[in-house]
């Protein structure tokens, strides 16, 4: 190329202002496109006020002390793409779970892939949430749950006013999901860079039980940022088991704010398995309205390079007699950087609360960082509550045990790490998911472990 | 094989070991015995390099070498073994991962292949059923949550999927029933032959009654103070180790 005629714009990059402007004049474009009648209409017009006001969170409020967004803010991201959105079968075949049957809700530049996707109305519901929005027989169910549970924070309202798409799941009471259900957010690179904003809204209903895995991924290695919105509703006596798998590239950011909401005897599990991209921040809250609910929340982070996660938890106890559970593991390498901050609020009313928060780390190399913050609030005056972190190094008697077995101290201390990681695994209770994680914790560390036959 | 001479070592600057003199040879079971705290598993653990011990004085040599600078991995690929009075309980590792690594990681360092998954497996299996141990027991994380007994019987398992040239057996009789003591000494016995050695580290004769010892020597504060044929353990076991402290007084 020659370098007359080569003009290069003034300025490639934005601040968050500007993404922040441009997303407001969005918006307006996108109402004349709106459902028509539609019950959420006056929920996005209040959220996008919210937006307006709030902004995106910076480094001064005291939950993002130590995840910046302005790197992620800056490029010029495409709200909507209109591109063509073909994606190959056998291209992204890897990243479904397709050793067992499942259901799958597939999205490809935010826009739903009936191609890919596999869906019911069987007794079940697993479809799209935009065909909930415009049918009149999903209202009441939209008008019950819709916005209900998710906080009015400058992020999640930003999701609310632009809601489009996502995943639709309402299972009547008594019914247990016969198969895990699927939801993959692609991207394919057909945009420079694009922003996502998958929205999802899953009531499980009295007794039932249903599993579901949910994962981000990026086919190119152009830039892509998802704000997701994720909405839960367990209703007395339900069962939830939730598996976040984040191995997307280190171009792809993601800001995950989840909300789940627990009536009685509910019992909610969500794994966290946080191996990908370049920031991360999952906003992973449990609201427990009910006696007896459990709420388990479990999370491995492997990172390396200049990889950024933080897991921001909150757990607020508003009944008596509930438990909570916390475990997460981290091993950090490279430049990384992780945070947990691990909020437990318990109500005065909420007696005999056995809340338990466990963050263990590794670092590898001397300039990966943690930051560690449990933060625990106790109105009530009969409750268990226990915390704990630690940043560790080796055990010396288990690296001494395995050396005189002739492993070399590199891989002992490798093969301590896969250890150390892989405990997480005992609570995954769909056996492929487990071995795909365990095989990926192998391969992160660089142990080579079971057998090919 | 085995040649220790006038070795001191301790811990912290306190030495434990104060002149010991030991050789063993091919094809010999040497059974080490004394009293609490006159430094049998300080013996152990300086033969098998762990790094808290600092030698002070003298040498180890392994089959002509000074292996005394040498890492516990390296001693490991020499063909020494010990097995552990205290086996390291590693939740998130499966017997058969470990020992799978183990095994490979040592060919690696004598330049051979990885051993081919299908010859592993068979060989675990024939290891496995010479030890009695079930299969269920090989998927289970090392050491966590077994018993005694178990820890015992995985230790001698991995002793025989290794094939070591020396094996040091601290304690191994400790905390295991009649039953198990028997299942132990059984495998030890097929697993020695004219090519190897064994060291049995005990404070009782017991497990000399199924594993017959060539010598027996007792360790007094941090000395060999007196060896001898089979029949000192059992002299040992009737009388203590009291009338040797005062013979040596």
């Amino acid at each position: 190329m020659s370098v007359i005629g080569h003009f290069k714009p003034f300025n490639f990059e934005l601040t968050a202002m500007d993404f922040k402007d441009k997303l407001l004049s969005s918006y307006i474009a996108m109402e004349d496109y709106l459902e028509y009648n539609s019950p959420i209409h006056d929920i996005r017009n209040k959220a996008i006020k919210i937006f307006e006001e709030k902004g995106f969170p910076s480094k001064k409020e005291e939950s993002w002390k130590y995840t910046s967004l302005n790197s992620i803010l800056k490029p010029d991201y495409s709200i909507f793409s209109n591109k063509d959105r073909n994606v190959n079968l056998e291209s992204v075949r890897r990243y479904f779970l397709h050793e067992i049957d499942t259901y799958k809700i597939v999205f490809i530049d935010g826009v739903y892939s009936s191609f890919l996707s596999e869906t019911t109305h069987d007794s079940v519901d697993v479809c799209l949430l935009s065909s909930a929005l415009n049918k009149s027989k999903y209202k009441p169910v939209i008008e019950a749950y819709f916005n209900k549970t998710a906080k009015s924070d400058g992020l999640t309202a930003l999701n609310t006013a632009f809601t489009r798409e996502g995943a639709y799941i309402h299972i009547p009471a008594h019914k247990e999901v016969r198969k895990p259900i699927e939801i993959i957010n692609f991207s394919t690179g057909n945009e420079d860079a694009i922003f996502l904003q998958p929205r999802n809204l899953i009531v499980v209903g009295e007794n039932s039980h249903v599993q579901i895995i949910e994962r981000h991924q990026s086919l190119s290695d152009n830039k892509v940022l998802t704000n997701v919105v994720t909405e839960i509703f367990a209703e007395k006596r339900a069962y939830v088991d939730y598996y976040k798998i984040q191995n997307d590239k280190q171009t792809a950011s993601l800001i995950d704010n989840t909300y789940i909401s627990q009536e009685r005897e509910s019992i909610a599990h969500v794994h966290t398995f946080a191996f990908g991209g370049n920031v991360v921040r999952n906003n992973l809250n449990f609201f427990q309205k009910g006696e007896r609910c459990d709420s388990t929340m479990k999370g491995i982070t492997i990172l390396g390079d200049k990889q950024h996660t933080d897991h921001n938890t909150l757990v607020h106890h508003t009944a008596p007699n509930c438990e909570s559970h916390q475990d997460y593991k981290g091993l950090y390498a490279g430049n990384s950087t992780g945070v947990f901050n691990g909020k437990i609020v318990v109500d005065k009313i909420a007696q005999k609360i056995d809340a338990f928060q466990q963050n263990n780390n590794i670092l590898i190399d001397d300039k990966a960082t943690i930051n560690t913050k449990p933060q625990l609030e106790i109105f009530a005056d009969d409750v268990k509550c226990s915390h704990g972190c630690t940043i560790g190094q080796f055990d010396e008697e288990a690296l001494f045990y395995l050396r005189s077995r002739g492993i070399g101290l590199k891989e002992a201390r490798a093969l301590l790490m896969y250890a150390f990681a892989n405990t997480v695994l005992e609570s995954v209770k769909i056996p492929e998911v487990k071995k795909r994680i365990n095989m990926l914790i192998a391969k992160k560390i660089g142990v080579n472990l079971g057998f090919e036959l | 094989m085995l040649k220790i001479k006038n070795l001191y070592a301790g811990i912290d600057g306190k030495d434990i070991l104060q002149g010991v003199n030991l050789t063993v040879n091919p094809g010999e079971v040497h059974a080490i015995m004394g009293p609490n705290g006159s430094g049998k598993s300080t013996l152990a653990s300086v033969i098998a390099g762990k790094e808290d011990y600092e030698v002070t004085e003298g040498e180890i040599l392994f089959k002509d070498e000074n292996i005394s600078e040498l890492d516990p991995e390296e001693r490991a690929h020499k063909g020494i073994f010990l097995s552990f009075q205290y086996p390291v309980e590693i939740p998130g590792v499966s017997v058969t991962n470990f020992i799978k690594t183990a095994i490979n990681e040592s060919r690696k360092a004598q330049q051979l292949e990885e051993m081919p998954a299908s010859q592993m497996l068979k060989l675990i299996k024939e290891k496995a059923d010479m030890l009695e141990i079930d299969r269920k027991f090989l998927s289970r994380y090392l050491n966590e949550g077994f018993s005694g007994g178990e820890k015992k019987r995985n230790e001698i398992f991995q002793m025989a999927m290794l094939d070591p040239k020396l094996a040091i057996l601290d304690e191994t009789d400790s905390g295991l029933d009649i039953d198990a003591l028997k299942v132990v000494a059984n495998g030890v016995n097929k697993i020695r032959n004219e090519e190897n050695a064994i060291v049995i580290i005990t404070h009782y004769q017991r497990l000399l009654d199924y594993i017959i010892p060539d010598f027996v020597h007792v360790l007094m504060n941090g000395r060999i103070v007196k060896s001898g044929g089979k029949e000192l353990a059992h002299e040992l076991e009737a009388k203590g180790y009291d009338w040797i402290k005062e013979k040596q007084l």
